[in-house]
Parts: structure tokens; sequence; C-alpha cells
């Protein structure tokens, strides 16, 4: 066990635990935020991306002492309530059948409209095509990444 | 599926505490309900009765959604039913979930595309009712007739000027009669229904709010997984958990019998092994660590005999102990299908048609089993007591496991609590409620409340999978070219696909339909459209070949086959309107631009298909992209009756859609002596945001048809249409999913 300060959606936290804890299960088990979700634990599906300096990043596979002084925003803390332009793009295109996945799917395209404000269709899937939607819901991420895009 | 037809829900009202009405529903008989109203010691518990209709002084209107939702969206669909009847202002309304009680909220089961039809009557009665109460307490209110007081969003109003809203006159209608009969409003009328509302949890969705099983905290719960046995077939024979034991943050690692020998399995009971490991900790990561350092040994489970009830009443079954690899099992059913099958259904004198056909086109057609992979894994939530039990978590039909719980736990129904969580997906997968006795299992055995979690890899590998299916298709031409026989014949490890009273039964006078199955330890159940997916894969492609063996486009082909379906249709029990059908596939060819010289060019596949009383077609344009097949632009065409919310019944299509060209593409597992082949994303592919089609347009046929399904008819086409593109595309017909494998091979 170890203990960590942590910066996390603009506020400090600490914790004390096994430095080879994925930055996932330090956000859901011991600080209980759990809108960041569990789906494969190996990088592959995108459910549990954070931002992580503001890229977005899987912290499925990012143990917690690797983070040093990097600050975390998580979907808690991308905006007070659902403010944030992506956000409000998702409500508007109704993008969500079960939204499991929808949290990873807001940080990877905040993330990617934070550096690419106009993106292109082939700029989307490069960035999102880390981010599984079971549902198939893919279609309306891409409207509403594009609508998110011009606010 | 329970008989619902025989229930007649029974609405009573009662004064919500601090003023306003409450009106509770039950499904029972009005006597049983009675009883169970009794035994709460009325009037003082009965704001203990969660009810559908709560309004408060202040015009607060909440609505209680009955069905557990899993991305259908029915905490949006259900309430906007009762609101049309209650004709209030959509503003105004608040929606929760309910709890779970099937005496007060009907059959609370989400599966079989059932949701908004068996709940369009039931709560649109209940919503009248209320708005009928509340015109009864504005007459007496006011000192007029009730027939002259008009609702509108939420307001009463009288000719002679006078008008209150809801919240104004709740507390008085609570006192009122609940009316026996009310009148619905007439489709043409509905001004809620019919008219797009966005998901009412929309918010909660995109802010990250706790809403899925695998979010529940309470305090001092321990995190439980299971390891289990590594291959079907294989079980539990010794282990050594001391070094799991001294692991950081592990309270406990012991085994355990999820069913006691002899015991009497339902039909949603399914459950892959019996004896598993249980690893208890303070945290997940934790657990998974301490999980790594366990030293088991397994050995063959041999056959297996298990005592089943349910539907078929009770018997003994040998599930049998071979570990099966993916090429023995197609050597097994390529066995099979050589013997004698089961007929299911017979017209005319298909042998003879056979004989005397100028032509006869056969074809096989193979898909394997399928991994539901749910993105939100299996988990469940469970505090066992010795009095009583609570569990929450994701579950499509909470109430099929309630019996088995209290059996297991040997306790009352009454005393068990089942709280519904939003589910990270289903598509079946929840349907069957293993993961919820085996937290209620350890917890019982912990004395404590616990979380138990899957891992990817223990979803993926310890499934409830889509079955592996096979059939042969056989048409008999004569020397016109006229159809004049059909055979089908099915099998599958461990259950035969066919639905013998299916298109095109009915269209052909000489049919038979037989089927075959295969006993195996490999676990299965529902997929989304369960055989359907199989069915309109394989029938829609072979339907296809068979039409341009005789010079038909095949849209035409088909129509002219539903025509004598419908005109003149061959036997009994077909279980298609061959009307809606023709509907379907005309709305189709003409949104589609089907035959439009501008499309002339295009590689396009179609397929149309019936399930859940419900029809769908699509129309799928397929291009070549840097060497591989993509689906770029889709055509859907659906009449499933009236469409309750529009916008979020598009969605629901396209997301068939994508689900479907990813699983007719990608989709499969596969066994290496009784292991998973596949145990994650990284070797199990599902389709990804740059494989999804650019466009899908989404037509509904409009009437006024009470609602059929929508969650699982648009799906099983897609697969034959793909097919069907993809020979337009290559010139190549598939026969074998995953169409992508096929594709590599060539």
């Amino acid at each position: 066990m170890a203990k960590y300060s942590l910066k996390i959606n603009g506020k400090t936290q600490q914790v004390d635990v096994d430095p080879s804890t994925p930055i996932l299960w330090v956000l859901r088990d011991h600080l209980n935020m759990p809108g960041t979700k569990f789906g494969c634990g190996m990088a592959q599906c995108g459910a549990c991306t954070i931002h992580l300096d503001g890229n977005a990043t899987r912290s499925c596979i990012l143990p917690v002492s690797a983070i040093g002084k990097s600050a975390i925003t998580t979907i808690e803390g991308l905006s007070e309530n659902g403010t944030h332009p992506v956000q409000k793009a998702w409500l508007e295109h109704d993008v969500a059948q079960c939204g499991y996945c929808q949290s990873g799917q807001i940080m990877s395209a905040a993330a990617l409209l934070k550096s690419n404000v106009k993106p292109t269709d082939e700029d989307i899937d490069n960035a999102m095509s880390g981010n599984i939607c079971r549902c198939g819901t893919y279609l309306r991420i891409k409207e509403a990444i594009k609508t998110a895009a011009k606010n | 599926m329970k008989n619902i037809s025989n229930r007649r829900e029974f609405l009573k009202s009662s004064a919500l505490a601090g003023g306003g009405l409450m009106l509770s529903f039950s499904w029972f008989s009005e006597a049983k309900a009675a009883e169970k109203i009794a035994s709460l010691n009325l009037p003082e518990q009965w704001s203990e009765l969660t009810a559908y209709i709560k309004i408060t002084p202040d015009n607060v209107i909440k609505i209680l959604c009955p069905n557990p939702e899993f991305g259908q969206n029915v905490m949006t669909s259900l309430p906007m039913m009762v609101a049309e009847e209650l004709d209030c202002d959509w503003k105004n309304v608040v929606v929760e979930m309910s709890t779970h009680d099937n005496v007060k909220y009907g059959p609370q089961f989400t599966g079989g595309s059932n949701s908004v039809r068996m709940y369009w009557k039931p709560l649109r009665n209940a919503g009248a009712a209320a708005r009928q109460m509340l015109i009864e307490a504005a007459a007496q209110t006011w000192g007029v007739t009730a027939s002259e007081i008009t609702t509108k969003a939420g307001i009463l109003s009288h000719s002679s000027g006078k008008s209150a809203n809801y919240g104004e006159m709740a507390a008085k209608a609570a006192t009122m009669a609940v009316p026996k009969d009310v009148k619905l409003k007439a489709p043409k009328d509905f001004s809620i229904v019919r008219n797009s509302k966005k998901n009412t949890e929309g918010v909660k969705v995109v802010t990250g709010k706790p809403l899925f099983g695998i979010d529940n905290r309470v305090d001092g719960m321990l995190i439980a997984m299971i390891q289990h046995p590594p291959a079907f077939g294989m079980k539990l024979k010794s282990f050594d958990a001391t070094a799991a034991k001294k692991m950081a943050g592990i309270k406990d690692v012991f085994s355990f019998k999820l069913y006691d020998d002899g015991f009497e399995q339902g039909g949603f009971d399914t459950r892959t092994h019996n004896e598993m490991i249980a690893i208890v900790g303070n945290s997940t990561w934790e657990v998974m660590n301490a999980r790594k350092k366990l030293s088991i040994q397994w050995e063959a489970a041999g056959d297996v005999k298990d005592t089943m009830s349910g539907r078929g009443g009770k018997r003994e079954v040998t599930v049998p102990g071979r570990l099966e690899t993916t090429s023995s099992q197609f050597e097994m059913m390529a066995e099979y299908a050589k013997k004698p099958a089961k007929e299911l259904r017979k017209d005319g004198d298909p042998a003879a048609a056979f004989k005397n056909a100028a032509q006869i086109i056969e074809r096989t057609y193979n898909a394997p089993f399928l991994a539901h992979n749910t993105m939100e894994p299996m988990n469940f939530f469970a505090h066992v007591q010795d009095d009583k039990a609570l569990v929450a978590g994701p579950l499509q039909a909470p109430g099929w496991m309630e019996p088995t719980l209290a059996k297991l736990l040997n306790l009352p129904a009454d005393k068990i609590e089942i709280q519904m969580t939003r589910m990270g997906g289903g598509f079946g997968r929840r349907a069957y409620g293993s993961y919820v006795y085996e937290a209620a299992r350890i917890s019982q055995i912990l004395k404590a409340p616990i979380k138990l979690i899957y891992t990817r890899e223990d979803d993926m590998t310890y499934g409830i999978y889509r079955p592996m299916y096979t059939a042969t298709y056989r048409a008999a031409l004569d020397s016109n070219k006229n159809l004049i026989g059909f055979h089908v014949t099915g099998g599958g490890i461990p259950e035969n696909p066919i639905h013998a009273n299916r298109f095109p039964a009915g269209a052909v006078d000489n049919y038979l339909a037989d089927g075959w199955e295969i006993p195996s330890n490999i676990t299965i159940g529902a997929f989304r459209a369960p055989r359907s997916n199989f069915n309109a894969a394989a029938e829609q492609s072979f339907l296809d070949e068979v039409a341009e063996a005789v010079g038909k486009d095949p849209i035409a082909f088909r129509l002219d086959l539903l025509r004598r379906a419908k005109e003149n249709p061959v036997g009994k029990n077909n279980d298609y309107d061959a009307n809606r059908y023709i509907g379907v596939l005309e709305l189709l060819k003409e949104k589609s631009g089907w035959g439009k010289p501008e499309n002339a060019g295009k590689k396009r596949g179609v397929a149309a298909y019936f399930c859940h009383n419900s029809y769908a077609g699509h129309v799928v344009d397929m291009v070549m992209r840097d060497g591989q097949p993509y689906v770029e632009q889709v055509t859907s065409a659906v009449d499933c009756g009236v469409v309750v919310n529009p916008d979020a019944a598009r969605n629901m299509v396209q997301g068939a859609v994508v689900d479907g060209i990813g699983q007719s593409f990608y989709g499969a597992l596969t066994h290496k002596d009784g292991v998973p082949e596949q145990n994650n994303f990284h070797n199990y592919r599902m389709i990804r945001h740059n494989e999804a089609p650019k466009k899908i347009d989404v037509h509904f046929v409009e009437n006024d048809i009470d609602p059929t399904g929508l969650g699982e008819p648009p799906f099983p086409p897609v697969f034959g249409a793909v097919a069907n593109a993809l020979f337009k595309t290559t010139g190549k017909r598939y026969y074998n999913q995953p169409f992508m494998s096929e594709q590599a091979k060539s």
C-alpha cells in the first residue's frame, strides 16, 4: 500500500492503495466515482476513458503509481450539470441506448474536440474506434460530435 | 413467457402523503389484489404502495416505469403511454423506475420485444382512470357536470371559464371512485405518443450518475469474484487458497455449489458450472490479484444429470461431458444432418415435388456460437440475512429469479427484495439469473453484503450463448421455373433453429420443415431475436438465390410468394400476416429507390423478416473499401404498429442494423477442448465506429395497429441483406458466418 495525492476534477484527493491499482478502480472503489466504467480491463473497449492532462486515456490499465502530478478529469468533472458542449450534443441527438459506454465515448469525444475543433468523419473514426458501443449508436455519436464541434 | 391474458389490472386510488393523488395498480385478480392490499393495513400504509402515478399539489406528475430498462428506452416510452391518456403536460412528468412487485406492476419483464406491447392497454387505462378522477374532482368542486369538463396538457377547463391544473385537484381526486371502464383515445388524438420525447435518463447517462448494477455500493460491502472451470465439461477437483488468502484486503476464499443435487431448475436457471471458487475482499483490484494466486486442479466433469422443471414438466436430462472443439462440432452437425429429422410441418407432398422437379437448388448455411458481450459485465449485489434478503442489479426478468432465490436461500419469496437497476445492455443474456444466485449464495455464506463482478473474461467464457446452428434449404422448381416444393431442415448445438410456420410456409404448395438437436454442455439461451437471427440470414440468402435462379427481381419474387400466402394460403398456423409483410417490402422498395436507374450501379442486398409480431426489412448498399466489404448505407422499413417514441425507435433500428452488420461480419465464439477461444475484445471482434454505415434511413409503416415488438425484429433481416449484398459486391455467395472469416479464406 502507498499513499497518493491525486488531482481529480480540480480537487486533490488522497488514497492509500496498492501502487499497481489501475486508476479505474481507485475511482470506482476508493473514491466512489462510478461514472468511469469497467468494460474489458485491457484497453480494448474504451468504457473507462478519462482525461489525463486533457488527453483521452484508458484508466483500466493505468496504475495509480504512474499518475504523478497529472490532472485527471472524469465524466463527473467534465461539467457541473451536463452542460459541456459534448454532453449537450449527446442529449440533443438522444444518443444513448443502454448508456453504459457513453461516459467513455463522451470523454473520447471531448478530448478529440479539444485538439481538433473541426474533425472530419475520418478524424472521428480514428479518435473514436477504441470505444465500443454494443447497442450500435455510432451514427448518432458521430452526429453529436459534429454538433458539439459547431458549438 | 408468462400468460398475462387472463389477468385484469385492478386500480386503486389513495391520497398521497402531503396531499395529492396516487393511483395504484395490480395485475392480479381483483380478489387477490384486494387481499394483498388488505394485508397492508389500509389506509395507513397506502403510502408504502408505490403507485404508477403520483400527482402532487404543486402539479409534479411522477410516473413509474414498471419494466427493467436495458436500453430499449422503456423509461421514456412506457411513461409516455400513461401521460398520453392522463392528458398531462410532458414537461411536468418525472419518471422513476418502480420497485419490483409483480402483483402491483405486472410481469416486469424485458424481453421478447414485449414491453410496449404488453403494457400498451394497462398503462393507458391507468392514465385514463386518473384523468377521469381528476375530472370528477373538478366537477364536484365547481358544481358542474363531469362531461362538460375538458382536459388539455394537464389543465382542467369548463365552459364557465373555470380552470385548474391537475395538482390543484389531485387531493380531491384521490377521494373519487376509480372508474371501472374508461375510454381510451383514438390514435388520431395522440399528442404525446407518436411525438418524439428525449430519454428521461439522458442527463444521468451523460453525467455518469450511478445508474447501473455495477455502480451499486453500500457501507461495508465486499467485492466478490468467481473462478469457474476453464472449460465446458470440466469441474473443480481441488484447490489451495493459502497464498490467495494472505493477499492484502482478502476476506475469504471458498468453494460453493450453486444448486444442491436434484435441484429442480426452472427454464431460466441455466448455469454453466455448478461448483465455483469465490474470492471475496475489500476492493476489486485486490480480489483480482488474489485470484491469480489460487492453485486449482480441475477434472473432467463427465456426464451430468440435471433435473429440470418449468416448460415441459419435471424431467431428468443428461448433459454430456465431452470437451467440444469447433471442428468436431461441425463434424457432429454434418453427421446429425444425415439422420432422419423430426418433422415439424408438412404441406402437400414435398417428396413428390422434389422427385418431379426440373431443377433442385440446395444450400447449407452455418453460424457459430455468439457471446452477448453486454458492455456492463454480469454483476449483482446481494445482502442475505437470516430472515430476509436484498438483491440488486441488472436483470431482464427478476420475477423469474424470485422463486429460485427463495428456494436457494430457504426464505419466503416476500422476504426477498429485488431492486432493478438500469442494465448496460441485455440482448437476452440477463434473462438468465445464475449470477444473481451466485451473489446470493456468496452473501449467505459470508453473512455480509457483497457485490459480485464478472471480469470481461468471465463474462465471455462463462456465458449463455447464442447456439451454433446449421440449416439446409432445398427448393424444387418445375420446368417453368415455378417454385413447387420447399424444404428446410435445421439443427444446432444444442437447439434447432427452425420456425416451421414462418414464411415461406404458406406460400408453397409442397413444404416440409424438420429439425434435430445435439445435446451439449455448452450453455445457451436467448440472444436478440432467438433462432430468427440465424433463420433470417439463411432463409433470406436462400430466397435471393432462388429468385436469381428463376430470373426474378428479389423483391418481386418475395412479393409474389407473399401475395400467394395472402390470397390463397397453404396450410394452417402460418404465424405471419402476409399483408403487413407485403407492406414493409413495398415501403422498402419505395424508400430505397429499388430498381431505379440512379441506383443501378449500387451493390445492394435486400432482406425482410417477421418475428416478435413485427415486420422489418433492409436494403444494404455495400462497397469495397481498402479491399474489404463495407456497408456504406442502409435503408430500413419496419411495421411495428403504432410507434410510441419515433426518434428513439429510429435509434433502436439503427442500432439493430449496426449490431447485425457486426455480428454477421465478425461475431464468433469457438472452442478448443471445451475452452472458449475468445475471452476479451482483443480476440472477439466487435463492430466499431469506422465500420458502421455512414447513413441508416429508417422508415415506419404508418398504421393504427396496437404496438408490436421493436427491439428484436429489425435485427435478423440485417444478416440476410448483408449476405445478399456480399454476393453483389464480391460475386460470391456467403454461407458461413462470420462472413469476414469466409472472406479471409477467399
